[in-house]
């Protein structure tokens, strides 16, 4: 296979949704000047259509695939696969990927592969002349021209580290960690790196450290190699072989960690799978010792490695071997929102402003209250409508009062307009919602909306000093009907029992019932002209609704006539209400009814006229 | 994550059940092996093995150690009493094997095969190597194996090959030989299905017409556990003989299994002076290596890292742990603890920092108490932020707290901390 895997127009499918990783991907390109993105195209087998992403300044579509035949199909120059799949389904994706005749070079992210099965991988690959860079790895990258994934992290540190234009140094490690820390290194003490792959860290590798140290030495840019083996396996063996066979000519500056290990008891298992030693020979010091002998330039210790590598580097380019790389300067990155947000550099007004409650806490709050705490107090739905409505804790006789209104208004049979109209709905076949709105939109000034008439009218008759006497004369000379006031079959005689326990439970629970008592002498006036002229039961909810803010004593007056003018009271009647719509729908739906169609005899037909 | 040792008990059950399947004649059933631990029950182990009290038996310890003949720990062709006895004699005890001191735990008890020793015994080994598996077989098993390696012949099956294209390279079975020919690519079958990586039947042996494995060694490979999950069954993987875990390690261990992140945790010394909380696989092995050049490796005292963008619980609990286990016990001269990293790729450096800083936080006075001196290296995302944090913590916490960036190679915070080499 040819020593280069990447140009500068090298371009890559992704196979799994990571949109940091990629946009990443798509930033470092932004940094090197790359005219086309790095990545052709994304396949997941949970999402199709198209990616949005930034590419510099501005964004681009991506386009993303279900299946990674018909991405590699669509987009047939991409030779590199980047697979991001989970160990359980990174062997069969990068099989696939392996043998599709477009690509070249599959990266394998997942960690915790079975070993069989990567040993199978990297066969796979030798045997069609193709490229494997990992199991468990973060990838590799090439300056100036193509990165994999997450390799080398945030924009910044690749600027930092001069990752966006090609030095002289080709590096390999297992560690996809260090090569980070390695870049930083190699960006110090050279002109920095030419192309750096990190191997991952598993017993077996797809590719080796042998696989690309042979590489570099293939590609006449690359000027000194630097590599950073690890105690366990016998890979470093083969370089020292190799050096020994004059097969590496170039320089190498090279480390084997695990020094320590001698120091610790048999067992113990590092954080990378194969970094375990098997024998002496596979010990750091054993390693680092071969190597050295065989010519390698290795340090006393990881200490030591930079200025190893600086030494290396000085020496090349004194000799000539070496023409320092231009330093290119990156272009400045806009910084995403949402990071400089965090870092508190620049501030945005919000859209909405919200006082009542907070998912965003450890427990879901209702005004400030924690939802567990609502259940154990038993505040019922009274309760959370004061929290939710009003911002109070309502007293008992409160809530009481709020679930009462929601009992007495939960229904009036399937006449009035609300159930009417549900009904039909709900018998054309509609969805209990399209029912129940449709039901709910025909409350208003002539159904449903006494209770906030009653309210709004007596308060203000109240409120502004007029006498029952008066209230009553101004509205009769209105031409108006008193909100609240009449009932077709109730009277004085044959009073409501609604109205009358509510009355009993208003004067015994609250602190003052001066509204309703306003009420009581209107009603004595009207219903002396008419016996069916009496408070009726809207009119008392609306009635001593505002008595009971009243007698909270929390509420100041401009927050209950607020409370009154917002419509408080149609809520109360809607929620309520909702209740028994939803009775009627299911009924309907329950009976199976078909379609209702008014009957002929129902509709005067008079289009002659 | 990486090749485990099982239990021989564990290796056979696999071993006889899968066999079965491709040889059905094989005579070795997983039923007849039981397991002795210290709290086993011997009338009920007899109820579930009714075959203990009708057949002659063997008794061994089952605790990934080998050489048991030569350590006088096998106990053969006993009756039921005569091996329970010799279980519960040894039971709990301490026992040196090689170079390794341990406490006896589990015994295996297996029915007994007779045979002549020299005559019948045979090798039969599989190992794992990057490209290719290689079968070893010798005509002569037994504790003699090694002093008869050259009698061992070598067959090479590319990963990429099927055992059954690939011609065995025999020694001298005589009439056997198609028998064990049969026996041994079933075995390699079972080993490349069942994840193993090292598969070892020293020796076995015949019994009439019949082969049956006696003593056997095993690896497995413990990412391989979500495929093989049927053969395996409810697979137990033992520390090595003589290692044994704190309550600390295993917590770290069950942390570890439970997240997508990686955090490892040995306790070397618990009264080391010098500890390392640091990030990365690769970068974690060499802090450790640097304490130990500087010649200070007496004095560490644990090895240990966390990688693979932890969460903020995450790293609090480990940290929590690591620092309970430094303040436990005052050393006069003070301690360290070295809280290093390279430049992460796309782990939160700020993130995992908060849950480290939470735990700093909580463990204040024990910190002071024990002289705690804390450096910190790290580079990555949000680094300026995560490191920031850190300044300031040392504002408040009251033990002295040294930050560093990429700009300072990653190890030199070592020399800093332990005042150069020793």
């Amino acid at each position: 296979m040819k020593p280069e895997l990447f140009t500068k127009d090298t371009t890559a499918i992704v196979y799994g949704y990571h949109t940091n990783a990629i946009q990443r991907m798509l930033d470092f390109d932004y940094a090197c000047g790359r005219k086309v993105p790095s990545v052709a195209a994304i396949v997941d087998p949970g999402h199709e259509g198209v990616h949005k992403a930034f590419f510099g300044k501005g964004e681009i579509l991506l386009p993303m695939y279900k299946k990674f035949a018909d991405a590699a199909a669509a987009h047939p120059k991409a030779d590199v696969v980047v697979n991001f799949a989970s160990y359980r389904s990174a062997f069969s994706s990068s099989m696939e990927a392996l043998e599709h005749g477009n690509i070249r070079t599959v990266a394998v992210i997942a960690e915790g592969i079975p070993e069989r099965r990567a040993r199978i991988l990297a066969a796979t690959a030798r045997k069609l002349d193709k490229m494997v860079i990992g199991p468990a790895t973060v990838g590799g990258i090439k300056a100036g021209c193509f990165k994999i994934a997450n390799t080398a992290g945030t924009y910044e540190n690749i600027v930092e580290s001069k990752l966006h234009r090609p030095g002289s140094v080709g590096f390999v490690s297992k560690s996809g960690g260090l090569s980070n820390e390695c870049y930083n290194i190699i960006a110090r003490n050279t002109d920095g790196l030419y192309e750096g792959i990190a191997i991952g860290g598993d017993a077996y590798p797809g590719s080796t450290l042998m696989e690309h140290i042979l590489r570099y030495e293939a590609i006449p840019a690359v000027k000194m190699i630097v590599a950073l083996g690890e105690i366990g396996g016998t890979e470093e063996l083969r370089i020292v072989e190799a050096l020994k066979a004059k097969k590496l000519k170039k320089p190498l500056v090279i480390w084997v960690t695990g020094t320590c290990s001698k120091m610790f008891p048999a067992g113990v298992q590092f954080g990378h799978a194969g970094a375990k030693a098997g024998s002496d020979l596979e010990t750091a010091e054993a390693k680092n010792k071969a190597l050295k002998d065989a010519g390698a330039i290795v340090p006393d210790s990881f200490d030591d490695y930079g200025v190893k590598i600086h030494e290396t580097y000085k020496k090349l380019a004194a000799k000539g071997v070496i023409k320092p790389a231009e330093e290119v300067k990156a272009p400045s990155l806009p910084m995403d929102f949402a990071q400089a947000m965090k870092e508190g550099r620049i501030r945005k007004a919000t859209t909405f402003i919200n006082t009542i409650s907070n998912e965003k806490k450890e427990e879901l709050e209702y005004c400030n209250m924690p939802i567990s705490k609502v259940l154990e107090s038993g505040m019922g739905i009274g309760g959370v409508i004061g929290l939710l409505w009003f911002k109070r804790e309502l007293p008992d006789y409160g809530r009481k009062f709020l679930e009462t209104a929601l009992i007495l208004t939960a229904d009036h049979g399937p006449a009035v307009s609300g159930a009417h109209n549900a009904i039909v709905a709900a018998r054309a076949g509609k969805d209990i919602i399209s029912s129940l709105a449709s039901g709910l939109l025909t409350i208003g000034p002539r159904f449903g909306g006494a209770i906030d008439d009653a309210a709004q009218h007596f308060k203000h008759a109240k409120d502004s000093g007029l006498t029952p006497a008066h209230f009553v004369r101004d509205m009769k000379a209105k031409g108006l009907n008193i909100p609240g006031i009449g009932h077709k079959v109730k009277s004085i005689s044959n009073p409501d029992m609604r109205v009358t326990q509510l009355k009993a439970f208003c004067r015994k629970n609250f602190k003052h019932t001066e509204l309703l008592d306003y009420a009581l002498e209107v009603e004595k006036i009207t219903s002396s002209k008419k016996g069916n002229l009496i408070l009726n039961v809207d009119g008392c909810i609306g009635i001593c609704f505002v008595d009971m803010l009243h007698s909270c004593g929390s509420f100041k007056k401009a927050e209950i006539d607020n409370i009154v003018s917002m419509g408080c009271l149609n809520a109360l009647f809607v929620v309520g209400r909702s209740i028994g719509i939803f009775g009627h729908i299911f009924d309907q739906k329950r009976q199976k009814q078909p379609l209702y169609r008014t009957p002929y005899d129902e509709i005067a037909y008079m289009t002659d006229l | 994550m990486a090749q485990r040792g099982i239990r021989e008990y564990e290796g056979k059950k696999i071993l006889f059940d899968g066999l079965a399947g491709h040889i059905p004649s094989f005579k070795g059933k997983s039923e007849k092996l039981a397991l002795v631990r210290p709290d086993t029950d011997p009338k009920k182990l007899v109820k579930d093995h009714p075959w203990l009290l009708k057949e002659k038996l063997v008794a061994k310890p089952d605790q990934l150690f080998g050489k048991r003949g030569k350590h006088g720990l096998l106990c053969l062709n006993a009756d039921w009493k005569t091996a329970w006895k010799w279980i519960s004699a040894r039971m709990n005890k301490t026992v040196t094997v090689g170079k390794t001191t341990g406490e006896l735990n589990t015994f295996m008890i297996e029915p007994f095969t007779p045979h002549k020793e020299d005559a019948e015994e045979c090798y039969v080994a599989i190992r794992a190597y990057r490209d290719y598996d290689t079968v070893y077989l010798s005509n002569k098993g037994g504790i003699y194996v090694e002093e008869n390696w050259e009698k061992v012949k070598e067959t090479r099956v590319p990963i990429l090959s099927s055992i059954d294209d690939v011609k065995l390279n025999m020694p001298d079975f005589g009439k056997r030989r198609a028998q064990i020919e049969e026996f041994v690519r079933a075995l390699y079958k079972l080993y490349a299905e069942g994840g193993f990586t090292y598969l070892e039947i020293n020796p076995f042996t015949f019994s009439g017409d019949d082969i049956v494995p006696l003593d056997l060694v095993a690896k497995v490979d413990d990412t391989a556990a979500f495929e093989c999950a049927k053969l395996w069954g409810d697979l137990e993987f033992p520390a090595p003989f003589g290692s044994t875990h704190t309550k600390e390690e295993d917590f770290i261990r069950g942390l570890d299994e439970k997240t997508g992140a990686s955090l490892k945790l040995t306790v070397l010394n618990p009264k080391g002076r010098i500890w390392n909380m640091v990030a990365g696989g690769g970068a974690s092995v060499i802090y450790a290596d640097t304490v130990c050049d500087l010649g200070y490796s007496k004095e560490l005292a644990n090895y240990g890292e966390y990688s693979g963008d932890p969460s903020t619980e995450d790293t609090y609990q480990y940290a929590k742990t690591v620092l309970d286990l430094m303040t436990r016990e005052k050393d006069s001269r003070g301690k360290v603890l070295i809280i290093g990293g390279g430049i992460a790729n796309f782990t939160d450096v700020a993130k995992t920092f908060t849950g480290i800083i939470k735990a700093l936080n909580e463990y204040k006075a024990k910190l002071i108490a024990n002289k705690v001196k804390i450096y910190v290296r790290r580079g990555g995302p949000n680094y300026k932020e995560g490191l920031e944090n850190m300044r300031r913590l040392g504002d408040t916490l009251g033990v002295p707290i040294e930050v560093y960036g990429p700009e300072t190679h990653m190890t030199s915070v070592v020399s800093m901390a332990l005042g150069g080499k020793k």
